[in-house]
This record gives structure tokens, C-alpha cells and sequence, in this order.
């Protein structure tokens, strides 16, 4: 078998800004002395006359692309979720939110691997903080191929996003020759009657690895990728949950105010079932290498498998 | 400044200071204090100044304007309407529910540029704007009033630091110094002065400016328009409640309405003037 091809979303991102700013002329990015991680220095070297780095000072960076595109510019304002999110919350909410502008966040670094950085910069409330903010869409792809496709979703969207891309490497699983990214829409990626594993982000090939090991066990996990949290494909959730009775969420985020609490808002309304909810426990992270973070936050295949397996009890 | 121009000028201020008393009258709430301050400078600004077309408030090369402060909108929709981007009428109903008017101004209402109201956003925001300007090679400039009180919130000096290192000359940041914040003077709040030093030292061409003479007002805006290479900080010298006797320069005016008697006695006050204006 052929190795497994891994490239971080960050870099996803950075890529398709450079490749993209041809086809749109009005993308300008800004960063806030994080070029070089978030990898929007790749977009720079391209294009330096369309790069404007707003120094370490994101409050202001996120009013400056409120302005850029109240002029009808596409500003890609980019920095750490930590900071996107959380240090410039009220500005992204009263300057882009408010005035619904259409301004593109490309938040790096999100979640909690991170890894060595520890908690300072591992943000695991920028979903619950962006869900909060009325018309605010938020995107957090599992891969290269779906960050590439999602970036180019937004350009062709009018209104605010909050694009989440992570530090780590982790594993190409799209084929990006078959790959349509459609905003709003959950997508199946496996198909299972005992459970709904609704998964975002890098959790999603952990789930996938998680199904194949209940297959061997006989349980038949249905694999449901959430690339788009807000809006939530509702129809979809609504759905998983009335055909298998139990949806167990991943996300490497908090279990507060992220996906699981939007899958289980919606489930409740529609057809309540059990919803488990997988992520970062209401506690800060800790220093580390991620892959070993990630194994001790529980935000694994192994973890995921031994949830769905309890939950049914089994 | 002919003398015409200036007598009409000081008309139409006069005017834009009875809609404030009007709107924060009917609204029971709202802050007069800074809209009356400001209320001479977006006179200048909407009719002597702005490249602007109110029947296209869209206009892709218009000048821009941001309220940064954005509490005083009374005296932004106030000149607005005088200006003609909405009927006068609309002053009455600002800040009740359905209103177009609210209380802190909103991108949607025509003529505003910017939501604004959260301190030291709105600069951030010109900023944005007049950098697009540049990367577009447009000439259209881009003015933002702030309240001297406002600048102590961080963001402004982010910004002050970007406008500069961009070499933004397209824009025009004008500090409304009459002095007071909410809970005093600013100087015993917590104290932002040196005002002028602060933006000089940030890079900017500082200009100082009488907030009520409109002699003045042009000069400041004129020299503005010379400036190369830097972004220009207009610190206006303002009194607080200007035109209403018992408003000026009172910090109890800051956030608070007028009352049946005191609405009668401002606009009793101001009619008087508007008179004397006309004789």
C-alpha cells in the first residue's frame, strides 16, 4: 500500500490563496506577523502588492478587512484561531459580523494540535465563539483537498467566514480529481446503520479509521464529514439520527459550544436520540507533541471506537 | 471662507444641532453632549467638503466617512438628513423599535459608510478603506471622527501605527477633544493627553483646529489636503453641548436626553440663534 500522502490545512491554504488571486483580483490577504505559519507567506512571495501585514495587533487587522471590503476588496485576514477568534472577538463581530461584510478569517492553528505552543495558543472555543455571531459561516476541512476546494467556496460566496485550518500534518483523504465542496452540506463519507459518527476537521479520518475497526467488531458505523458548522446541514443530522438512532460527535474542539452541541441543538429539536459528544473536555490543554496530544485528549480512532462501542453497550 | 458661505454654514450647523436635540428629544436616550461638539466639523465636512452624491450613496468613488464615535449618530443622521439622504422626519423616530435611525450607526441606513459605535473600531475600518483606495489608485479620501475619550482604547493606536507605516494620506482622523468621557475629564479618567504628541509621535501630520469657527475648520482641511506620505490627525478643539447653554461643557450631558423643558428651552435657544443668523 502506498504511503499515505499528509500535509497540514494551513498550508492547503496558503497554497490556494497564491493560486486563487489570479482568477480573482479583488483577494487581497492580511496577516498579523504570522506569515510564515500561516502559511499565507506562500500567497505573499506570489503576489507582494496585494500582502499587507498588519504587524501583531489582530484587533485592528480584523477592522481593516472590514474596510478593505466594505471597498469591495476580498480580504483573507489571517492569523492563530486563538487570536482570530478570541483576542479580536468583539471586532469580528461588530465590524464583520454586524455590517455582514464580506471578509474571509483564515484561522490557523486551531485546536489543540497545536502541540508544544500549550494552552496559550490552542484554542478550543473558536467554533462556540463564531457560532455565536448572527450570519457568521464557519468552514473547518478535514484535508488538504476539501481546504484547497473550501477556500475557492468562500470567494464565490458574499458574506463573512471563518475558515479553521490546523498546524498538523494529517492525512490526505479526498481524491481531488472526484472532490466537490458544496457550502452548508454534510458529506457521507461511509455508510452505516448502527451509528452516526459525525465528524469535523481532522477527526473525520479518525472516524473513518474508527468505523473500520467496529466493522471487524460487527457494529456498522455511518461516517457523516461536517466541514461547514455553520449553517449545520440540519436535514442531513436530522436524517442520520432517525436512521441510526445514535450519533456519536467528534471534533477537536471543546464539547462546549462546537459541533457536538450543534449537532445535539438540532437532534433535540427534530428527533432526539443519543448524542455523544467527543472533544476537548472543559480543560485547558498542556504542551506536547500533537499526534501524542491528540491520543491523550481522547480525539482518536481507538477513542471514537470505544465510545460508540460503550454507547451501545457492547 | 466668504462670508456667505460661512453665514450658510453656520445655518446649517444650527440646523443639524436642532435634529440632534429633535432625535435624542423623541428617543429619550441618547448622547448630546458629543453630537452638539461634532456638529460644526460634519457640517463642513457633508456640505463644503465630501465628494458625495446623497441620491448615490453608493457612489464607488465617494469620499468615505466613519463615525468611530459612534454614540454621537444623532448629529451624523441629523446632517444626513439636512443633506438630503433621508427626510428629516426620520430624526423623530431614531432609536425606537422598526426605526431606520439606530442608536449607533449602521452600514445599512444610507450615507453611513461603516457600523460603527464600539470604541476605537471605526478607525480600523478607515483604515481598510483608505488602504483599498491606495491599492485601487482611487482618489477618494477617507475622514473618521474620534472621541478623545476613545482613544484610550488600544485599537486606535494599532491603527494609528498601520495608517502611518501605509503611509495612508488619503486619510483624515479627526479627535473630537472637548475634554470630557463619561465618568469626568479625561484628564482625570485616565488620561490620553498628550493628544497631539501621541499622533505625531505615531507618524501622522497633526493639525490643531477651533471645533466652531468655520474659518478655521477650513484652513485644517485645506492643510490636510497638502499632506504627502503620512495620515493626518485633525485634534479639534471642542466644547462639549455647543449651542445649548445648559449642556456645555457639562460631562451630565454626555449620555443623557432632554426633557420636555430643557427640548423647549434648546430649541428655543437654537431658534434664536438661527435668527440671529438670518437677520
Amino acid at each position: 500500500m502506498a504511503d499515505v500522502i499528509k500535509k497540514a490545512t494551513r498550508e492547503s491554504y496558503g497554497e490556494a490563496l497564491r493560486d486563487l488571486a489570479n482568477e480573482y483580483k479583488d483577494l487581497v490577504v492580511l496577516d498579523a506577523d504570522l506569515a510564515a505559519a500561516t502559511k499565507t507567506g506562500i500567497f505573499k512571495k506570489a503576489y507582494p502588492e496585494r500582502f499587507f501585514d498588519c504587524g501583531i495587533a489582530e484587533a485592528n487587522m480584523m477592522g481593516v478587512a472590514a474596510g478593505l471590503a466594505a471597498c469591495g476588496k476580498i480580504p483573507f485576514a489571517s492569523t492563530f484561531a486563538m487570536f482570530a477568534a478570541g483576542r479580536a472577538f468583539e471586532i469580528v463581530r461588530n465590524s464583520i459580523g454586524y455590517p455582514h461584510l464580506n471578509v474571509k478569517i483564515g484561522a490557523t492553528h486551531a485546536g489543540i494540535s497545536v502541540g508544544e505552543d500549550g494552552a496559550t495558543h490552542q484554542c478550543n472555543e473558536d467554533i462556540a465563539l463564531m457560532r455565536t455571531i448572527p450570519g457568521m459561516t464557519i468552514i473547518n476541512p478535514c484535508d488538504d483537498v476539501e481546504a484547497k476546494a473550501a477556500v475557492k467556496a468562500v470567494l464565490d460566496f458574499n458574506g463573512p467566514v471563518y475558515m479553521r485550518f490546523g498546524r498538523l500534518a494529517v492525512p490526505v483523504i479526498n481524491d481531488a480529481d472526484t472532490y466537490r465542496f458544496e457550502l452548508g452540506k454534510g458529506v457521507i463519507m461511509r455508510d452505516g446503520s448502527d451509528v452516526t459518527i459525525v465528524a469535523t476537521g481532522l477527526m473525520v479520518n479518525e472516524a473513518l479509521e474508527a468505523a473500520k475497526t467496529l466493522e471487524a467488531d460487527g457494529i456498522s458505523a455511518r461516517v457523516v464529514n461536517i466541514h461547514t458548522i455553520k449553517p449545520l446541514d440540519k436535514e442531513l443530522i436530522c436524517k442520520c439520527a432517525k436512521e441510526t438512532g445514535l450519533i456519536v460527535t467528534a471534533e477537536e474542539h471543546s464539547v462546549i459550544g462546537g459541533l457536538g452541541s450543534a449537532v445535539a441543538e438540532t437532534v433535540t429539536e427534530c428527533c432526539p436520540v443519543p448524542v455523544v459528544k467527543i472533544g476537548v473536555n472543559d480543560e485547558f490543554g498542556y504542551s506536547g507533541p500533537a499526534v501524542e496530544l491528540l491520543k491523550q485528549f481522547g480525539l482518536s480512532a481507538e477513542n471514537i471506537a470505544d465510545t460508540v462501542k460503550k454507547a451501545l453497550n457492547k | 471662507m466668504d462670508a456667505k458661505m460661512k453665514r450658510d454654514l453656520q445655518k446649517t450647523a444650527c440646523k443639524v444641532r436642532m435634529g440632534v436635540i429633535e432625535g435624542t428629544y423623541n428617543a429619550k436616550s441618547g448622547h448630546p453632549g458629543g453630537s452638539l461638539s461634532i456638529a460644526d466639523t460634519l457640517t463642513y465636512l457633508y456640505f463644503a467638503k465630501l465628494n458625495i452624491d446623497p441620491k448615490n450613496p453608493e457612489m464607488p468613488d465617494r469620499d468615505r466617512f466613519v463615525l468611530s464615535k459612534g454614540h454621537t449618530a444623532p448629529a451624523l443622521y441629523a446632517t444626513l438628513a439636512r443633506r438630503g439622504y433621508f427626510t428629516e422626519d426620520e430624526l423623530k423616530s431614531l432609536r425606537h423599535i422598526g426605526a431606520m435611525l439606530q442608536g449607533h450607526p449602521c452600514i445599512h441606513t444610507p450615507g453611513i459608510d461603516m457600523s460603527s459605535g464600539s470604541l476605537g473600531q471605526g478607525i480600523s475600518a478607515a483604515c481598510g478603506m483608505a488602504l483599498a483606495g491606495k491599492i485601487d489608485g482611487k482618489k477618494y479620501k477617507v475622514y473618521s471622527i474620534l472621541g478623545d475619550g476613545e482613544i484610550e482604547e488600544g485599537q486606535v493606536w494599532e491603527a494609528a501605527m498601520f495608517a502611518a507605516h501605509y503611509k495612508l494620506d488619503n486619510l483624515v482622523a479627526i479627535v473630537d477633544n472637548n475634554g470630557l468621557q463619561i465618568d469626568g475629564k479625561i484628564t482625570d479618567v485616565c488620561s490620553p493627553e498628550p493628544i497631539t504628541d501621541k499622533f505625531a509621535a505615531f507618524g501622522w501630520h497633526v493639525i490643531t483646529m477651533n471645533a466652531h469657527d468655520f474659518d478655521d475648520i477650513e484652513r485644517a482641511f485645506n492643510e490636510a489636503d497638502t499632506v504627502k506620505d503620512k495620515p493626518v490627525a485633525i485634534i479639534q478643539k471642542s466644547v462639549k453641548g455647543k449651542g445649548v447653554s445648559f449642556m456645555e461643557d457639562q460631562v451630565s450631558w454626555h449620555g443623557s436626553a432632554p426633557n420636555k423643558e430643557q427640548y423647549d428651552t434648546a430649541m428655543a435657544e437654537l431658534k434664536k440663534q438661527l435668527n440671529e443668523l438670518e437677520d
